[in-house]
């Protein structure tokens, strides 16, 4: 049974709510955030995929990349701010129009993956970037941004002095449409600044549950009172930290530090999708030899996801083909509340992805029966507008 | 009949030479949703500390030790179809398995109810 956190742990502007609520606190990310609330995982997990479930991801690192010395044309300044981020990167940033937002990849001279982060151009400021990098790796990902900007921009991090909330789940539109009527015309990948209380907040149509929803980045000092009114909505409930992992691989969203890492690729990841076609062309990212050589033939491994049969597959566990063979590991996995099943992410040979094919996974020092599944294994939901 | 308890969360309700052996209340819910149950083989023999048993949460997978040493004569298999009778019912229908004691001597080493709810407080 885990012991209580002793460690210094940060607490998040929205710590006292979770603590009266019950939550159960553990240490994630140098946080103590509720891995779940009296009701449990499951009956989270459902929530958000049948409600809307309110997350505190306060621990990410949001921050704004702002031009030094914008000339005050939209255009030009948004090219010389994206010219900035994109030697770090694989995405395709000058290409965003105003309030975009783009998934991409922080990546090594070697190709492997820094961290996955979300790209966005300001709506409101011209030469403005929004961006938003995982809890564990942010002053990583901090230092190499500042690094690249010099003189010529300035990062401003948002991590201490705002909060992050996830609403997420089929009714979070309706929720908002009540809090914010304006946000509900935002198209899925995309944000803007709308008044709140006494201050703007920012708000994205984003997430990583798999479910249509916003991501709200709030000013501390009005994070409590924005996050008692969405739960004032009989619609909305708290969700931990166990539920987010859930939904996420339900999703078949990677996990830094877990599906990814500093040696994975782009390709193995399977997230070929996030080497935007103008980069590709260009071959001028970090690791580009390796990752279109990786793209053209095959790589070494390659992310799949699988159905396991009886007891759940954890992180670390081996995979083996049908012979018994060890070929791969499991990088998350567990139980799929909305599956009522035993699922998984691991990295196999790539001719063994096709979905159905038949591998077995080791738990416990037994093989049981696993099979390639299409990803996601719970469809996407998001709400994308025809451009 | 008389309960003992283990600082590692089991109970283990004696029954002349049979112990009824689970997972405490507290336990449980530490625990969470419990999601998946592997039963230990009908015929074998533990010693006391050995892992019995392994119980999946959502999130994690515990193991289950045997509180003292014995034979395993008889398995909850309503668990595996139902492994949410160890959250509903730890200390009742959701027992795990029953053991043969192999040395009475044992169960006076484990902790009463009181010793147990003192190392729960």
């Amino acid at each position: 049974m885990a012991d209580i956190p002793s460690e210094d742990l940060k607490q998040t502007p929205l710590y006292e709510r979770h603590v009266t609520a019950g939550g159960r606190l553990v240490p994630f990310g140098g946080y103590a955030l509720p891995v779940q609330y009296p009701t449990g995982i499951m009956a989270e997990h459902k929530w958000t995929r049948e409600h809307a479930g309110l997350f505190d991801v306060s621990h990410m690192g949001p921050g704004f990349l702002m031009l030094a010395n914008p000339s005050g044309d939209a255009e030009a300044d948004h090219a010389a701010i994206a010219g900035i981020i994109e030697p770090l990167i694989c995405g395709d940033i000058a290409g965003l129009k105003p309030g975009q937002i783009r998934y991409t990849l922080l990546l090594n001279a070697e190709g492997g993956i820094i961290d996955d982060l979300m790209v966005a151009r300001s709506p409101l400021v011209a030469g403005g970037l929004y961006i938003v990098v995982n809890a564990g790796t942010k002053d990583n990902d901090f230092a190499l941004i500042e690094k690249a900007a010099g003189d010529k921009a300035r990062l401003i991090r948002a991590d201490d002095d705002y909060a992050l909330l996830a609403l997420q789940g089929p009714e979070a539109v309706n929720v908002m449409a009540a809090l914010i009527p304006e946000a509900i015309a935002l198209g899925f990948m995309n944000y803007g600044a709308f008044e709140w209380g006494r201050d703007k907040v920012f708000v994205a149509r984003s997430g990583y549950t798999g479910e249509d929803g916003f991501e709200i980045l709030v000013n501390r000092h009005e994070a409590v009172a924005l996050w008692d009114e969405l739960l004032s909505d009989p619609r909305v409930k708290p969700i931990g930290l166990g539920a987010r992992d859930s939904l996420r691989l339900e999703a078949g969203l990677p996990l830094y530090g877990h599906d990814l890492d500093e040696t994975v690729s782009p390709i193995e990841a399977d997230l070929g999708f996030a080497v935007s076609k103008r980069r590709r062309e260009a071959a001028d990212f970090p690791g580009a030899g390796r990752i279109l050589a990786e793209r053209e033939g095959q790589p070494a491994r390659k992310r799949v996801a699988l159905l396991v049969e009886g007891a759940p597959a954890r992180e670390g566990a081996e995979i083996l083909n049908a012979a018994g063979q060890a070929i791969g590991v499991v990088t998350s996995g567990g139980f799929a509340p909305s599956l009522g099943r035993a699922i998984a992410l691991g990295f196999v040979p790539p001719q063994l992805t096709a979905p159905g094919t038949k591998l077995q996974v080791s738990v416990r020092g037994r093989a049981q029966p696993a099979e390639v599944s299409a990803s996601p294994f719970v469809p996407h939901r998001y709400f994308r507008k025809s451009a | 009949m008389t309960t003992k308890f283990t600082p590692d969360h089991e109970y283990i309700r004696v029954d002349g030479e049979t112990g009824i052996v689970g997972i405490t209340t507290y336990a449980q819910e530490q625990l969470g949703d419990i999601v998946f149950v592997e039963l230990p083989a009908i015929g074998k023999v533990l010693r006391k500390g050995d892992e019995a048993a392994v119980v999946e949460s959502v999130k994690a997978a515990s193991e289950i030790y045997a509180p003292v040493s014995g034979e395993v004569v008889e398995v909850n298999s309503l668990l595996t179809s139902e492994p949410g009778m160890l959250n509903s019912a730890p200390e009742g229908e959701g027992w795990i398995f029953k053991l043969k004691i192999a040395d009475s001597a044992e169960i006076d080493s484990l902790l009463d109810a009181d010793g147990y709810a003192d190392l729960t407080l």
